[in-house]
């Protein structure tokens, strides 16, 4: 049961030597061989790693190590680099790549003795909103096996929901960190862009890709935040702004603090019970101490989801341009000419969503088409960014639903892409803006969980921990577990 | 390159062509078969479709944002930095010779 232990719980058992870390990642392997063929959350188990890792981290606690991810299991996303293990992005193109280099988050958790065992299962190159866009196999929801875990994260936040590990770190471009964590009941943060670097993540979208962490409570959240964010002279949009211990920001203390609720968030299709949970957590965080503005407006956000699926195809086509079959990955090799090698591997190397978001983007990019799509998107972009500036004048945080539903069966939205995109109604505008942005369990509706989202200004982390966790410590949502 | 139709001024958007598909896959130099093809007319245009409700927006005056951070003109000090080794680098390529990649032909 050990498995089922936050970051926070396990190193008080580690530092009391009531537990060692080998136990502790001994029980999440157990855990992984027991829940894994159902849920199917990770694309490969390294459990002689984690052994390794895990004995070492055991001789670091036993000389008074106290770094609070020291000995605890973590599973990555198989986005981010690993130096000698196979990262595949969840994409045929990738499936036996084996980066010669680690991720410098990766290269972080390690410094702290954190004890990897697996990587996570995604929507192929972080493109999609259930993990159904996996080149291997799709992930299942814990809550019901006949749902999707939402996505691209979806491996990530199956990982912790199940207690298949202590925590995650996934990606987030448009809410792929978020809206995972919204529909498996657990807590999920992007940092504002440029926090944490992202020297080691495979690109999808360069202005919108930010790294962040997957976690069982708001205080573990914190944990990881500590340890992965700062700058990077290897991420030159990584921003040399000090990094506080966020830790101490979580005092339960809401007085004085100015929340708003944006109208526009509540859109036309929302689930009746989203909403109505979401209204009643908007309500918990009054009756706690905030002040509470439900009339806010951000008038562009019925335009992000067009920008948003304008910018990130746009600059994923130009990411994607380096899979040539040449320097790593697949390489159809079966013709003598180099430009039907190059087009025939990215034909059977990608899959159906990926190679329609780079139609999209080279689209969008086309002579004769930046400016009416690209440029006006840039545009819009800004009107957006503009009224975020200003609502953070007024407010501490703004409050909204992480997706407009709960989690949707399997198979339901795949042949839908326009469907699919709208799961991100609530979260992609948050990216768009560069702005911080945190998932938090926030009730249930038949049976399914649902998530609030909290969003804070430019490096403002520590508000939006700070009102996460005064909501968590009031309710009960984030102990509830799946009977998977 | 050939003459695009459809495209976000008209009035009613026009179902993109096949050649307009085939044209875009070139640029993107993506394969496709017939069945991708005739998905992709539909899908894409369905897709552009939503993207009308941006020509709605006035943004006279309205710089892009490229990015989110007030960051510029990043550099670095041109000191030399350990670099990873040469196999290392070639150990994931699918056709290599002695310390390059092989690649096919590009002249005829």
């Amino acid at each position: 049961m050990n498995e089922q232990l936050t970051i926070h719980e396990a190193h008080g058992l580690l530092k009391a030597k009531k537990l060692s870390s080998v136990e502790l990642t001994q029980d999440c392997l157990k855990r992984i061989k027991e829940v894994e063929p159902r849920v199917k959350a990770l694309v490969s188990t390294t459990e002689e790693l984690a052994l390794k890792q895990a004995e070492k981290a055991d001789k670091r606690l036993a000389k008074g190590d106290t770094n609070p991810l020291t000995g605890i299991p973590v599973v990555l996303k198989d986005v981010l680099c690993t130096k000698g293990i196979k990262t595949t992005c969840s994409s045929k193109m990738l499936e036996n790549f084996v980066p010669p280099y680690d991720a410098t988050v990766v290269e972080k958790l390690n410094d702290c003795g954190a004890v990897t065992v697996g990587k996570a299962n995604m929507d192929e190159f972080a493109m999609g909103s259930s993990t159904e866009h996996s080149a291997f196999f799709p992930t299942h929801n814990p809550w019901d096996l006949d749902r999707v875990p939402g996505g691209s994260s979806g491996g990530s936040a199956v990982a912790v929901a199940a207690d298949e590990c202590v925590f995650s770190l996934g990606s987030d471009t448009g809410g792929s960190i978020r809206q995972p964590a919204g529909f498996c009941s657990v807590v999920g943060m992007k940092p504002t862009y440029g926090r944490v670097s992202r020297y080691g993540l495979v690109a999808f979208a360069s202005s919108l890709d930010q790294i962040g962490p997957l976690t069982k409570d708001v205080t573990d959240c914190a944990l990881v935040l500590n340890a992965i964010a700062g700058f990077d002279n290897r991420d030159s949009t990584s921003v040399p702004e000090p990094t506080p211990d966020y830790t101490k920001c979580l005092d339960g203390d809401l007085k004085g603090l100015k929340l708003g609720v944006p109208k526009e968030y509540f859109v036309k299709g929302m689930q009746p019970e989203v909403e109505e949970a979401l209204k009643d957590a908007i309500a918990k965080l009054e009756e706690i101490g905030a002040s509470v503005d439900w009339n806010v407006s951000l008038p562009s956000t019925p335009n992000a989801l067009a920008v948003y699926y304008i910018i990130a195809p746009s600059e994923a086509s130009a990411n994607l341009a380096r899979y040539d079959g040449v320097k790593y990955g697949f390489s159809y090799k079966d013709t003598e000419s180099m430009w039907e090698a190059m087009e025939k591997t990215r034909q059977y190397g990608f899959g159906e969503e990926v190679k329609r978001r780079i139609m999209l983007g080279t689209y969008a990019l086309s002579a004769g088409y930046y400016d009416a799509y690209y440029l006006k998107a840039q545009k819009v972009r800004t009107l957006i960014r503009r009224e975020f500036d200003a609502a953070f004048e007024k407010y501490d945080a703004l409050v909204t639903p992480t997706s407009p539903t709960i989690p949707f069966k399997i198979g339901e939205k795949l042949d839908d892409p326009v469907q699919m995109y709208m799961s991100d109604v609530c979260t992609l505008p948050i990216n768009i803006a560069g702005v911080p942005g945190i998932s938090i369990p926030a009730g249930f509706g038949n049976g399914l969980p649902i998530g609030m989202q909290i969003i804070g200004k430019p490096f403002g982390e520590e508000t939006i921990l700070k009102v996460a966790y005064a909501y968590e410590q009031a309710t009960d949502w984030h102990k509830m577990r799946s009977k998977i | 390159m050939p003459a695009l139709k459809g495209g976000c001024y008209n009035d009613s958007i026009m179902k993109l062509s096949r050649e307009e598909v085939l044209h875009i896959a070139r640029l993107a130099r993506v394969g496709l078969t017939d069945e991708d093809v005739d998905r992709l007319r539909e899908q894409l245009s369905d897709i552009l479709e939503n993207f009308e409700i941006l020509q709605k927006v006035d943004t006279t005056d309205v710089p892009p944002t490229a990015q989110s951070i007030p960051l510029q003109n990043v550099t670095k000090d041109d000191a030399v930095d350990p670099s990873l080794p040469q196999e290392q680098i070639l150990a994931n390529a699918p056709r290599k010779e002695g310390q390059y990649f092989r690649v096919k032909a590009v002249l005829e």
